[in-house]
């Protein structure tokens, strides 16, 4: 029976196969630690959470690149908009620090929707220019050093501090995808990104505003690289250069892990979430066995390849 | 978008009268467009930064900039091939790096060394191009996202090859290839030491641009005609009717990033001779992908595939590469040149969207 709920359930498919991914790198990371040290750390609540507060940066940046990639479009600007939210939030400072870096996202996210949606670049090509950008205004207004300002408190404790054991940047997380769940879900605009991602004729034909939908999902990915350069922010104490730079493939992959069509038009938010997871896990199981960088590149080049091929397996062949 | 499917010799042989002909140089002028445009732009620029630079028009400079330039020029071919086919490799700028710590390890020693040291870094980023063909074609995997991964391995394979830089090559072969063909000739005890009357014409070029149109007049072009190539155009315009009309689909992809890998190899060559060093460097590799792509956009290549070229990137290579000399001679303060840098890739690809707001039917937008 499971065997037919598997070729019926086509989405389901990738985040059966990458959860299963997840417990075999937790249980052998878990070999290794308890050859080497005689201790299971790996499945230790305290550090599997401490990992997820690393991973909610990861998660909140996914959210947001999963919209669009939904769309079939992508956003390759959240690593300057992350980083230029961050300077921008830390600079302002007080109460408006965390509505200003987020209003940085949006507005980053505004220039986006307008350069693909309205003129029509590719968007491939529209967000690269768009984080050379950002960039340069960044090192504008550094002067190309990190700059002095400081994290406000209430970024702090949203960052790095914890609330009953569990870090607020999971709390944080989790709001994030209850809302990009009810988008994608339970409204019109998230009904229209489906559309658009899997023919953008049909949905232009259909009556859909298919530009402002395009404007709206590329304002919540720059939204989610603001709010996730604020946290960030907050749990290193404050901004630096090239913040957000290892956030960007890494997006991606986690996005395409979890089974959305890198293409547009098909994809559920929880395997995005269990992509972040399983990316999160793997970094850390592999730094834990020291790995050199050479031979983390190469494993996670083989897993993303050896994921993607495992999900096309059940399907039949097309295109 | 199908009209560069078939090349110039596909068509009749039959006579043809001079009127016709003339519609045939319009037909050529509006199908090159956007080559014809980078290429004036380039020209403008280049020009206007000759006149400022206190060294203008002088070999010595056209070398440093010829030099400069190379490495980018092939990765932007590279990028072109693949991104014709409608897909997009972003490995390009990671087999570049892999090359080029490749022949920080091979290209030293005796004459027979060296030649066999460069064929190994050729055949290793055609290799590197050829296992993304097969990622594509048989893992049936979009090439961006096959490339991100491969991207990700061939940097791994760069690290363990060279964990910190260094690394040494051929003190003669950097000095020769980093020049002007003259010191090429005199360095290989060639054509009299770069003296003969007959060398005289081309003596001052710059070895990497010979170099370039070797790649482009004995690889590029050759290829373009052979039906792989020409399919690889076909895909580009309309997969489903390459299918149709029977052409090597398969064949055609695995050629194109094969091809990709060999451009992408003979940059990381070139950059590992002319630093006479290898790199495992990450960001750069990043920004040579990042750059490629707009080279190919600002080249007049279409990223839906089907129409552009090589030698289009190439030009968009020059005119990137120009914009950033600029600032050396219009005294740009260093601050602001990552912004302008930004704002001159903006405004160049958003050149093409003067069509959406031209265009009659929106249907027409969403092709």
């Amino acid at each position: 029976m499971t065997a037919l709920r598997l070729a019926l359930r086509a989405d389901d498919r990738p985040i059966l196969i990458a959860g299963a991914s997840i417990v075999l790198i937790l249980l052998a990371g878990t070999a290794y630690t308890m050859a080497t040290q005689g201790t299971a750390t790996l499945l230790s609540p305290n550090y599997l959470l401490q990992q997820l507060q690393v991973g909610a940066f990861l998660g909140i940046v996914s959210a947001g690149m999963m919209v669009v990639i939904l769309l079939g479009h992508i956003d390759l600007s959240v690593s300057w908009t992350l980083t230029a939210a961050a300077m921008m939030a830390t600079a302002v400072g007080g109460p408006w620090a965390i509505p200003v870096g987020v209003g940085v996202g949006l507005a980053a996210g505004l220039a986006n929707g307008l350069g693909v949606g309205y003129l029509r670049v590719p968007s491939m090509i529209f967000t690269l220019g768009m984080d050379a950008v950002l960039r340069g205004l960044m090192v504008a207004h550094t002067g190309g050093f990190a700059p002095q300002t400081a994290a406000t408190d209430l970024m702090r404790a949203l960052g790095a501090e914890r609330t009953a054991g569990v870090p607020n940047a999971l709390f944080v997380w989790a709001a994030v995808s209850v809302l990009i769940v009810l988008v994608l879900k339970r409204t019109v605009l998230g009904r229209a990104i489906y559309a658009i991602g899997n023919r953008e004729q049909a949905a232009y034909l259909s009556g859909m505003p298919t530009r402002r939908v395009i404007l709206a999902a590329f304002m919540i990915s720059g939204a989610c690289a603001g709010l996730a350069g604020v946290l960030l922010a907050g749990y290193s104490t404050k901004a630096y250069q090239g913040m957000g730079v290892p956030y960007v493939l890494p997006a991606i992959a986690a996005v395409v892990i979890g089974g959305a069509n890198i293409l547009g038009g098909s994809g559920r938010y929880a395997g995005t979430v269990v992509g972040v997871v399983l990316i999160v896990l793997l970094n850390s199981v592999l730094s834990i066995m020291q790995m050199p960088e050479a031979g983390r590149q190469i494993i996670y080049g083989a897993v993303i390849i050896a994921m993607l091929l495992a999900y096309r397996g059940g399907k039949l062949a097309h295109t | 978008m199908s009209d560069q499917v078939l090349p110039a010799d596909a068509a009749p042989a039959a006579p043809r009268s001079g009127r016709r002909r003339g519609g045939d140089w319009l037909l050529v002028l509006r199908q090159n467009g956007s080559l014809l445009f980078a290429i004036a732009l380039f020209a403008l620029l280049y020009l206007g930064y000759h006149l400022a630079h206190p060294r203008g028009f002088t070999t010595q400079v056209l070398v440093q900039n010829a030099n400069e330039a190379f490495t980018l020029a092939m990765v932007a071919m590279a990028q072109t091939i693949p991104v014709l086919l409608g897909g997009l490799d972003l490995s390009v700028g990671a087999v570049m790096t892999m090359v080029n710590c490749i022949a920080s390890h091979l290209v030293i020693g005796s004459p027979g060394q060296i030649a066999l040291g460069i064929l190994a870094c050729l055949a290793s980023g055609a290799l590197a191009g050829f296992v993304n063909g097969c990622v594509v074609v048989y893992g049936r995997i979009p090439p961006i996202i096959a490339t991100l991964a491969t991207a990700a391995i061939a940097i791994g394979v760069a690290l363990l090859l060279r964990p910190t830089p260094g690394g040494k090559l051929d003190e003669d072969l950097n000095w020769a290839m980093t020049n002007s063909v003259a010191d090429f000739a005199e360095t290989f005890g060639l054509a009299d030491g770069g003296k003969a009357p007959w060398l005289a014409p081309v003596a001052w070029l710059p070895v990497p641009v010979v170099l370039l149109v070797l790649v482009v007049v004995l690889v590029w072009l050759p290829f373009r005609r052979t039906v792989t190539g020409r399919t690889i155009y076909a895909i580009g315009s309309s997969e489903s009717a390459a299918y149709m009309s029977g052409l090597p689909l398969n064949r055609a992809k695995i050629a194109a990033f094969t091809l990709a890998g060999f451009f992408a190899g003979v940059g990381g060559l070139f950059l590992a001779i002319q630093t006479s060093s290898g790199n495992a460097d990450l960001p750069q590799a990043g920004a040579y992908t990042l750059n490629s792509i707009a080279s190919v956009v600002i080249g007049g290549t279409s990223l839906v595939g089907g129409s552009g070229g090589p030698v289009g990137s190439i030009f968009g290579t020059l005119v990137l590469r120009v914009i950033s000399f600029g600032f050396r001679v219009f005294d740009i303060p260093p601050l602001l040149q990552p912004l302008f840098e930004g704002l001159v890739l903006l405004a160049a690809v958003s050149l093409g969207a003067a069509r959406a707001l031209r265009v009659r039917n929106t249907l027409d937008l969403f092709r």
